[in-house]
């Protein structure tokens, strides 16, 4: 699972970023406070990386990840996509949710995921068909196509959502804790499954967690926030642990190391207001 | 706990021979699965439950007005059913109906025209909102036949009149529904729709308008049913001058020349094409959509 060279399909490893987040500062408004959800973070992704947000709650990860994805505009500094700043929503960011309505209740399986395909007339429709059933294929829902999302089970609705963002083979995928809402069991499957799409389909991913398991799991590189209001602490490489690591020395040490970096916050994070935002 | 099992003697179940039986007949109980007699089948189906109802309220209608013996006051069942027959083969019945509809529909559409642009308007600017929730909150309790007076003076007798007071009756019902529904449409469901490349008019058509079909749904069943009164009430009231008059006109007219058996006649009709729309036409769009959509069970 050791990958050293994680661009595939891609020009050269030593491009510019593909997304570049450029000291920005997000706020927004509540009903009572003007709130600071990120304080002048940078970070860079490169094509094909796995890119995790990590912090705990109130660290502006989720707010972050939805500035990249185009729905606030940040008051300071700037995210740049491919060298153009972000200015609205777009298929090219395509994003998967934690919540499991993020389906459309009114289109099957098929149907919502060829659903963006068609409101950007990526294709024409018979070609959509094929395309969006080989997506579905992909994440094991064959069986499942014609189906409507409240027949399904909550994994199933975040494997159709997945499948609806990868049909768009946007530049970076979006994944704003998509498997937090998961029992453990279904979890730890959707993140092997997502790991295995990954090496198959090889795509850029900007995935955010509270779990450092997961990070480690999922990510080849850590940004670790820090809470109230959110601020880089670290950036970490995670790619040469996998699964098979679990319970290793290398797997408990870089947990720890993130364990302590979080940790460290507490005492600031118990003077801070009582915000709850992710 | 060590005390009291100490000093309570331990029960020893018995020990007892085992038994086997041989099964031959089961006589009285009968089989594992009996199917259901033909009366107990029957009576789950909800329409033929119904359909009992229906009959023991005609029953009683018919005793009761055999029994009064006074078809100016209430006729029985049979005389209505002649009447409305007569009126079907030989009168107006039909051609007043259709009438009606043709004004209702009419009127309909238009109401949901402007409730659409209203509520796209709502939805798009918070001027538009403040201007719909002042509207429906002015209007929303203004019966729409306490502006017949009004419309006859402004529009004239005539189909024109109710056609507004139609428009007027539909209006906000279903412009109230349809934009609370938006409203309540979930945040992750708006950005999911925005983030698949939904803005404008797509976005209200395409996520917004499924997304509140169930709370739209409702406000066309309020709405068409606020239509309806307020036609029959509406003629009731003027249809004395217009030549071509509806149903209203039709009960009116005759209870003017006393022909009762045909006012019961025309309000079993209202009373029909009511039941008809509601559990015909409304109920096979919700199974089509909302039901098979997992968003009304």
């Amino acid at each position: 699972m050791n990958i050293n060279a994680p661009m595939p399909g891609t020009t050269g490893a030593t491009a510019a970023p593909l997304l570049a987040v450029d000291n920005v500062t997000l706020q927004y408004k509540t009903e009572h406070h003007l709130v600071t959800a990120t304080w002048r973070v940078g970070f860079e992704v490169y094509e094909g990386e796995r890119f995790v947000l990590l912090g705990p709650s109130g660290c502006g990860k989720s707010t972050l990840l939805k500035a990249v994805a185009g729905f606030m505009a940040p008051v300071e500094g700037q995210i740049r996509l491919s060298g153009k700043q972000i200015d609205r929503p777009g298929s090219d960011r395509m994003m998967v949710f934690q919540e499991f309505d993020q389906l459309l209740p009114w289109k099957t399986v098929l149907g919502n995921v060829m659903f963006p395909l068609l409101v950007n007339r990526r294709m024409p429709k018979a070609e959509a068909i094929e395309h969006a059933r080989s997506v579905i294929a992909k994440v094991n829902l064959t069986r499942f196509e014609n189906v409507h999302p409240h027949m399904l089970s909550g994994g199933m609705k975040q494997r159709v959502a997945i499948a609806r963002a990868l049909a768009m083979e946007p530049a970076v995928l979006l994944m704003d804790e998509p498997f937090a809402a998961l029992d453990a069991l279904t979890r730890r499957n959707m993140q092997e499954e997502l790991k295995a799409l990954w090496d198959d389909v090889g795509f850029t991913v900007l995935f955010v967690t509270h779990s450092i398991e997961e990070a480690i799991l999922v990510g080849s590189r850590i940004l670790v926030l820090s809470p109230h209001p959110g601020r880089v602490k670290a950036e970490l490489n995670a790619d040469h642990l996998g699964f098979d690591d679990i319970g290793t020395p290398a797997f408990e040490k870089l947990h720890r190391r993130i364990h302590d970096l979080l940790f460290a916050d507490k005492v600031e994070t118990a003077l801070a207001p009582e915000i709850q935002h992710g | 706990m060590a005390d009291i099992a100490q000093r309570t003697v331990r029960m020893e179940p018995p020990r007892r021979p085992e038994r086997m039986i041989e099964l031959d007949t089961m006589g009285a109980v009968g089989d594992a699965a009996r199917p259901l007699s033909l009366v107990e089948r029957l009576l789950a189906i909800t329409l033929v439950r119904r359909l009992i109802v229906l009959v023991v309220l005609f029953g009683a209608w018919q005793a009761y007005a055999t029994y009064l013996d006074n078809n100016l006051l209430f006729p029985t069942l049979t005389e209505t059913l002649e009447a409305l027959y007569d009126a079907v083969v030989h009168g107006p019945l039909i051609e007043r109906t259709l009438t009606s509809l043709q004004i209702l529909l009419t009127g309909y559409v238009c109401g949901l025209a402007l409730a659409g642009i209203f509520t796209t308007l709502a939805v798009s600017t918070r001027i538009g909102t403040d201007l719909l929730s002042t509207l429906t909150a002015m209007f929303n309790p203004l019966p729409a036949i306490a502006l017949l007076p009004l419309a006859l003076l402004w529009f004239g007798l005539g189909a024109k009149s109710l056609v507004f007071v139609i428009i007027h009756s539909v209006l906000w019902a279903v412009a109230l529904n349809t934009h609370s529904g938006f409203t309540s449409v979930s945040p992750t469901l708006r950005m999911a729709g925005q983030n698949c490349g939904l803005r404008g008019v797509s976005y209200v058509a395409f996520l917004l308008v499924p997304a509140a079909f169930p709370s739209i749904l409702t406000g066309l069943k309020i709405g068409w049913a606020f239509a309806w009164r307020t036609l029959i009430a509406a003629e009731l009231v003027f249809g004395v001058s217009s030549r071509s008059g509806g149903l209203g006109w039709f009960i009116f007219e005759n209870r003017n020349q006393l022909e009762i058996p045909s006012v019961f006649a025309g309000l079993l009709t209202v009373i029909m094409i009511g039941l008809l729309v509601e559990s015909v036409i409304f109920r096979s769009i919700e199974n089509i959509t909302i039901r098979r959509w997992g968003m009304q069970s």
